[in-house]
């Protein structure tokens, strides 16, 4: 089996999984808990495109997050319509994002680390001590969700479904983007930045509009969250949560398809359903993180499909080695 | 007026205590470009340690200074652990580093959590300075010039370190040019281990010091660790001259904003640094752009 088919195989089996979800599924909690598998899956996406593809490791992402969540509910807490929410949350996550870019873009690596942080901790600070825009530490709460076409979206079916038509959108938008030749051209600045200018490729532009493709899905994301918990407060847009995204793409693998999605499913399973019985689930968590870097240090999917071809390797003897020099061409090929 | 000049002597403790914590922030991140996000635990857990030893340990109440030496040793063998086990293997990797040191704040806050539990944790200030400095209508702590006069001895010694001694120049060779300093027979990754244990006390140390006045509860770390970061990015990394400005620009801020513009405090805060950060990438007293 060669790993292209594979991967169309796995491919189709996780679509088939994630459409007959509710059928499968114990109840209506684990319905919940995929749903919110699935938003975060679409805001480590959007980190992945910058942290990933782009080399560019932002931890003040769940300022922006939290950005498109607060003006959804403030929209909504002064009497506009769910249209006109969503429509300013989107803009003003993007706007945010622009004004992120402008100013953290003057750096790479361990500076642009710092800036973004910096500028999530600004946007948390405002969201904590505004008071009378942001509600505190009491947050803002919501009263209902949108109805798509008609449709209420109330029960947890019906949002999961909500979320998965988004999720599967925001899969493909990353996946051909990655693949198109600006996706290619961020790789390049990513791993040769000079080279890139000398070649005449304008490399701010270029991680520029990485930013706004990952500053979109995050708003996009930050939408989903506040119609799901129906409440926002400083406590999603921390430091914690913008370090707790950035290790759901490095965990799973950053700068691969499928790991944001793996990272965000291992950090939600632990947060929501092993925190039902063990108490130090917390504790858990950073003892996972440390093993990936010390087992695994690309991430998990990554790492997982190395084991797998060495272990295939091993297995198939001398039969699979004729077989052999065109996978790795291939996978190697495949970034 | 009393009200200002109360202000301005809190602002100094603050920063005070700010440069006890930042300085081995800026030096570790100057010379092992590692931006250590666990900076903020070795910070809380000094402070638990050292209430946990001043406060009646096994029976056995210690004195408030045995308890910080006691407490500073343990966190800087601590720091050794983290340096030479986990991010001796990582050089360079900056995701994961960044991994690895939020994985270990996250492992300590719920170690924290475990041992000491929610509720915050009172440090009695040590009875030999428990008076008040009277002068006219003014009242200040003598525990709080207490920190003042530990936080400018301690920079004293650090510069007296990095400026006089053989040790200190070789620091400084690492963090202005790595290469060239093992190129010329300096053994770089043992200054690592220095600098990093070095560093993991001095926050540790500012942590206890700092229990009597900020108190210790769940989620001091991550109170902590932007306020070093926002003092190192100010005052340029690796310079020891730059965390101490730093400290006090970011105490007095910190500090004033609280009491002036309590809504706007923490943007008022990170303003400055933006503001440096556009205008000079490397800090006020930096050596390199990081």
């Amino acid at each position: 089996m060669s790993g292209m088919g594979a991967r169309v195989i796995a491919l189709a089996v996780g679509f088939v999984a994630l459409v007959t979800l509710p059928y499968w599924m114990p109840g209506i909690y684990y319905i919940n808990v995929s749903s919110q598998i699935l938003f975060s899956s679409i805001f480590a996406l959007g980190l992945n495109v910058l942290a990933g593809y782009g080399g560019l490791v932002s931890l003040g992402h769940a300022g922006l997050f939290g950005i498109a969540a607060y003006a959804t509910g403030y929209m909504l807490q002064h009497g506009f319509g769910h249209p006109v929410a969503i429509l300013t949350a989107l803009v003003s996550g993007l706007a945010s994002m622009a004004l992120y870019a402008v100013l953290s873009l003057r750096a790479t690596g361990i500076g642009f680390i710092m800036i973004t942080l910096a500028l999530g901790e600004i946007i948390w600070g405002l969201a904590y001590r505004w008071i009378s825009i942001t509600g505190g530490d009491n947050g803002i709460n919501l009263h209902g969700r949108p109805q798509p076409f008609g449709i209420a979206i109330n029960t947890a079916n019906s949002f999961y479904y909500t979320t998965l038509v988004v999720f599967l959108v925001a899969f493909a938008a990353v996946a051909v983007f990655v693949r198109s030749p600006l996706g290619a051209a961020l790789m390049g600045t990513r791993d040769q930045s000079r080279r890139m200018t000398a070649l005449g490729y304008h490399v701010w532009a270029i991680r520029f509009w990485a930013c706004m493709l990952s500053g979109l899905l995050t708003a996009v994301s930050g939408v989903l969250f506040v119609y799901y918990t129906q409440f926002i407060s400083p406590q999603a847009l921390d430091l914690t949560a913008s370090a707790e995204v950035l290790l759901m793409v490095i965990s799973g693998g950053a700068g691969t398809l499928l790991g944001p999605i793996v990272g965000a499913a291992l950090v939600i399973v632990v947060k929501s359903v092993v925190s039902g019985f063990l108490e130090r689930w917390n504790m858990l968590l950073g003892a996972i993180f440390v093993a990936i870097v010390i087992l695994m240090p690309e991430g998990l999917v990554p790492g997982t499909a190395r084991l797998w071809r060495l272990a295939w390797r091993k297995a198939g003897g001398r039969a699979a080695r004729e077989s052999e020099p065109k996978a790795v061409s291939k996978a190697e090929a495949k970034p | 007026m009393t009200f200002w000049l109360l202000l301005t002597v809190n602002s100094i403790t603050f920063g005070g205590l700010l440069f006890l914590l930042a300085a081995g922030f800026s030096l570790i991140f100057g010379l092992m470009r590692i931006p250590n996000l666990t900076h903020g635990s070795l910070f809380m857990l000094g402070a638990y340690f050292g209430a946990t030893f001043a406060g009646g340990y096994l029976s056995m109440t210690f004195n408030f200074w045995v308890a910080v030496l006691i407490a500073t040793v343990l966190v800087a063998a601590f720091g050794t652990v983290i340096e030479r086990f986990l991010l001796r293997q990582l050089p360079g990797q900056q995701m994961a580093q960044v991994l690895v040191t939020l994985g270990i704040s996250f492992i300590v806050a719920d170690f924290c959590l475990m041992v000491w539990g929610g509720d915050p944790v009172r440090v009695d200030t040590p009875p030999s300075l428990t008076g008040f400095l009277r002068y006219g209508p003014l009242v200040f702590p003598h525990y709080r010039l207490a920190v003042i006069a530990i936080a400018v001895a301690a920079a004293l010694g650090l510069w007296l370190l990095l400026d006089r001694t053989r040790l200190g120049a070789m620091i400084r060779a690492g963090v202005d040019d790595p290469d060239m300093a093992r190129v010329v027979g300096i053994r770089v990754s043992q200054l690592f281990t220095i600098v990093f244990a070095l560093g993991a006390g001095l926050a540790a140390f500012a942590g206890i010091i700092g229990a009597p006045i900020l108190s210790v509860y769940p989620g001091l770390d991550q109170d902590m660790l932007p306020l070093a970061l926002v003092v190192v990015i100010l005052g340029g990394s690796g310079s020891l001259l730059g965390s101490f400005v730093g400290s006090i620009v970011i105490g007095f801020i910190y500090n004033f904003g609280q009491a002036l513009l309590p809504e706007l405090s923490y943007f008022v805060l990170f303003l400055p640094m933006l503001v440096v950060l556009l205008v000079r990438p490397q800090g006020l007293f930096g050596r390199f752009v990081p």
